[in-house]
């Protein structure tokens, strides 16, 4: 075993507090830590201001807080072929893509922890909501204490090959602790606001981003029965069981987005919440990942997430390993099923592994319309 | 740690005789060279003292230099300074496409202006040729500007030979000569040139603190107004304890600069040598011929050089590759560009090593295993060491 001082970690800083106590734990531990900022997206706006600067700035105050190395890495191009093509090509599909977990697999857990090795690196350690704990002799990702922050959902992708080489010192924190370890040291990203939603779209308008990549196309809103509700402003803003920006008025219970039908460019709106029409008892999953040894002959009794921050529910994987696929069925109905989001599956605390929600079923029919 | 600097191109520490007339300036006097009174007077003699060390080392008279915080605002003033007082007489300008960016970004700004920028090509070699600046000339080109040592590669550009071409044409002619201030006897006679910028912190002087030269003749437009200081060119009062580092620093290249010469040439030999030794695969960036030994621009094939620059400083070797953008990522170099179009592996694969008076024989060894060490862990194919 190698002491702290002699094991070199780089540390995956982006300018926020999670990856600036990231690095502050470790120095505390006594590593060998090294910075590194990555440059995955070229935001420079009309005026010439990228907020990427105003993070890498954040990182050195910090870094120079800490007494730490500080250097960045660009990823522009490598993000863009791996992760923003996936995540325009399943908005043309009709689908809502998770970026995050496609940024994870192919940035930050291959191309990054590459760099890193590169750079004589033991470990490769980042900001997130996870905790990696050896159990019988084997690697294995387990939540976050703090189950409101929990990202294991995004990391259901990454091999589980590379897990004794990843360190995740925030899992065993409270997001709120964090925060105040930040305060306690005067970090100079303490008080810094959290990013929200997707990182290269930051702060604007989701509808404007996507239409400078993709021709929106307008069309018709209609109910299952074929009744017209008005117009919609092309498919890809709209995502299954969502109720904002339909605009359609009148007595009775909201109105929802249940469905779409892509090559008729219309887009299926119900009324109420619990909709019927929203409502599977399985799915198909593709693009299967599994973080720990597992027995795939046999059906696994597990819960599963289907989206982010949402409460597991328990459910029945079925997999094919010949066709890389699973069906995934449901102890009870789900709602509002969304194709090319991830399905990740648990045993208690342990992340076991995720795929991609392909399509969703009801009483062995396929919704074709939930895509 | 042990640390090695190998990136006196980009600054230099201040020379220990250069520090001690400082300390001395700050007790000194603190008179305003532009007050009537003795304060005054006493901080004047010191200036224009000053004036007459910088003029007479490029061979200038002492009403041609003008103070500035350094070669970038020397180079704004030559350009926008000419390009104002002369659009009369036509809107063509002709620099090259490895000029450093403080000639580069204001020819862009010119040219938002509605000025036409020619921006020459250079060869394999980093050299711009005298017959491109010729074929480019038009009867309503103003001014001509291209640097005498490249930064970034060390390569001499023929600037006597163009300014002899110009001396017919109405053009005005600036050098950027920041690199080659502290390498080579500049004298703007030979050159013919009309206006040149340098600056201190390139020669162990202090930063913040450069001239422009500017022949009599010459007209610029005015670009900060204020006090009229240095003959109206440059307004604000002057850097006193910066003119005096600097002049000191100039004092000390003028005695030492043969010196400091060969110096740098048995440490580039030593440098290829070490390289050599270990089997490492390389390519100069450039020629051996009208190269700076002080720069040594390098390409290791296999290599990515945000990975090969991070474990350098990790290993305590400082260098430089490209020029270091505002996130902290790196560009591809424009002046590799230039040399080997856009596509070439050199653009991503290079770093520049440049030297100084206080490199040493240990630090040239320490910097090459450890070079060795890292390419063999990068690519251990590669490297038969």
């Amino acid at each position: 075993m190698k002491k702290p001082e002699d094991t070199r970690v780089v540390v995956g800083m982006s300018g926020g507090v999670d990856s600036s106590v990231t690095a502050l734990l470790l120095k505390q531990q006594g590593y060998d830590v090294v910075g590194i900022f990555m440059k995955n997206w070229d935001d420079t706006d009309e005026f010439g201001v990228c907020t990427a600067t105003e993070d890498y700035e954040d990182v050195a105050r910090v870094a120079n807080q800490l007494d730490i190395p500080y250097y960045s890495v660009n990823f522009e191009k490598q993000y863009w072929d791996k992760v923003f093509t996936y995540f325009l090509d399943e908005y043309k599909a009709g689908r809502t893509p998770n970026p995050d977990v496609m940024c994870n697999k192919e940035i930050k857990f291959k191309a990054f922890l590459d760099h890193a090795m590169g750079l004589g690196a033991d470990y490769l350690a980042t900001g997130h909501y996870a905790r990696v704990n050896e159990i019988d002799g084997q690697a294995q990702m387990l939540r976050g204490v703090d189950s409101n922050k929990d990202q294991t959902y995004f990391l259901n992708q990454i091999p589980k090959e590379i897990l004794p080489r990843l360190m995740f010192p925030l899992g065993e924190l409270d997001k709120s602790e964090v925060r105040e370890i930040a305060k306690k040291h005067d970090l100079a990203t303490a008080t810094k606001k959290d990013s929200t939603g997707i990182c290269f779209i930051g702060e604007r308008n989701f509808k404007e981003f996507l239409s400078e990549y993709l021709p929106a196309k307008p069309g018709e809103m209609q109910t299952l029965d074929g009744e017209v509700k008005g117009k919609h402003d092309g498919l890809m803003y709209y995502t299954i069981g969502q109720r904002q920006g339909l605009g359609i008025g009148g007595a009775g219970d909201p109105w929802f987005v249940i469905g779409k039908n892509l090559e008729e460019n219309i887009l299926y709106v119900g009324q109420s919440f619990d909709n019927e029409a929203l409502y599977s008892d399985s799915l198909e999953a593709v693009h299967l990942n599994w973080l720990t040894d597992i027995d795939l002959s046999e059906p696994i009794e597990c819960t599963a997430k289907f989206r982010y921050r949402q409460e597991d529910y328990a459910v029945r994987v079925i997999v094919d390993s010949d066709k890389d696929q699973a069906n995934v069925i449901f102890k009870e109905p789900q709602r509002a099923i969304t194709p090319g989001q991830a399905v990740v599956f648990y045993d208690g605390d342990r992340c076991l592994g995720g795929g991609t929600i392909d399509r969703a079923f009801k009483d062995g029919k396929q919704l074709t319309y939930l895509a | 740690m042990k640390r090695v600097y190998l990136d006196y191109a980009a600054t230099t520490p201040l020379h220990p005789e250069v520090k001690q007339e400082m300390m001395e300036a700050l007790d000194g006097t603190y008179g305003n060279p532009s007050s009537i009174h003795s304060f005054g007077r006493e901080s004047r003699k010191l200036l224009d003292d000053a004036r007459s060390i910088a003029a007479r080392s490029i061979g200038a008279d002492f009403s041609s230099i003008i103070f500035t915080s350094g070669a970038t605002e020397a180079n704004n003033l030559a350009i926008f300074g000419v390009a104002r007082a002369y659009a009369h007489r036509g809107k063509h300008i002709i620099t090259t496409q490895i000029e450093h960016h403080a000639v580069l970004h204001p020819m862009e700004e010119l040219q938002k202006e509605g000025f036409e920028v020619t921006f020459l090509p250079v060869d394999e070699s980093g050299i711009v040729s005298v017959e491109a600046v010729e074929e480019a000339l038009r009867p309503d080109t103003i001014f001509v500007s291209i640097m005498r040592v490249n930064n970034e590669t060390g390569m001499r550009q023929p600037i006597e030979a163009i300014g002899e071409r110009l001396k017919e044409h109405q053009a005005i002619f600036h050098t950027d000569a920041v690199q080659a201030y502290g390498l080579e006897k500049l004298d703007v006679t030979s050159f013919n040139v009309d206006l040149l910028s340098v600056s201190s912190h390139k020669i162990y002087g202090p930063k913040g603190i450069g001239f422009l030269y500017r022949n009599d003749d010459v007209h610029l437009a005015q670009q900060i107004f204020g006090g009229e200081q240095e003959r109206k060119w440059r307004s604000g009062t002057e850097n006193m304890l910066g003119i005096r580092g600097f002049t000191k620093a100039i004092e000390l290249l003028e005695k030492e600069q043969n010196e400091r010469l060969m110096h740098y040439e048995k440490l580039s030999k030593q440098f290829f040598k070490g390289l050599n030794d270990f089997s490492i695969d390389y390519h100069l960036n450039g020629t051996r011929e009208e190269h700076m030994p002080n720069i040594l621009n390098i390409s290791f094939p296999g290599v990515e050089v945000e990975m090969f620059l991070t474990n350098l400083d990790l290993e305590g070797i400082a260098v430089s590759s490209g020029s270091a953008c505002t996130a902290g990522s790196i560009d591809p170099s424009h002046v590799l560009k230039a040399m080997y179009g856009e596509e070439n592996d050199r653009l991503y694969n290079s770093i520049r090593f440049s030297f100084g008076i206080e490199t040493s024989d240990e630090d040239i060894q320490f910097c090459v295993e450890k070079i060795s060490k890292i390419l063999n862990r990068l690519i251990p194919s590669n490297t038969r060491g």
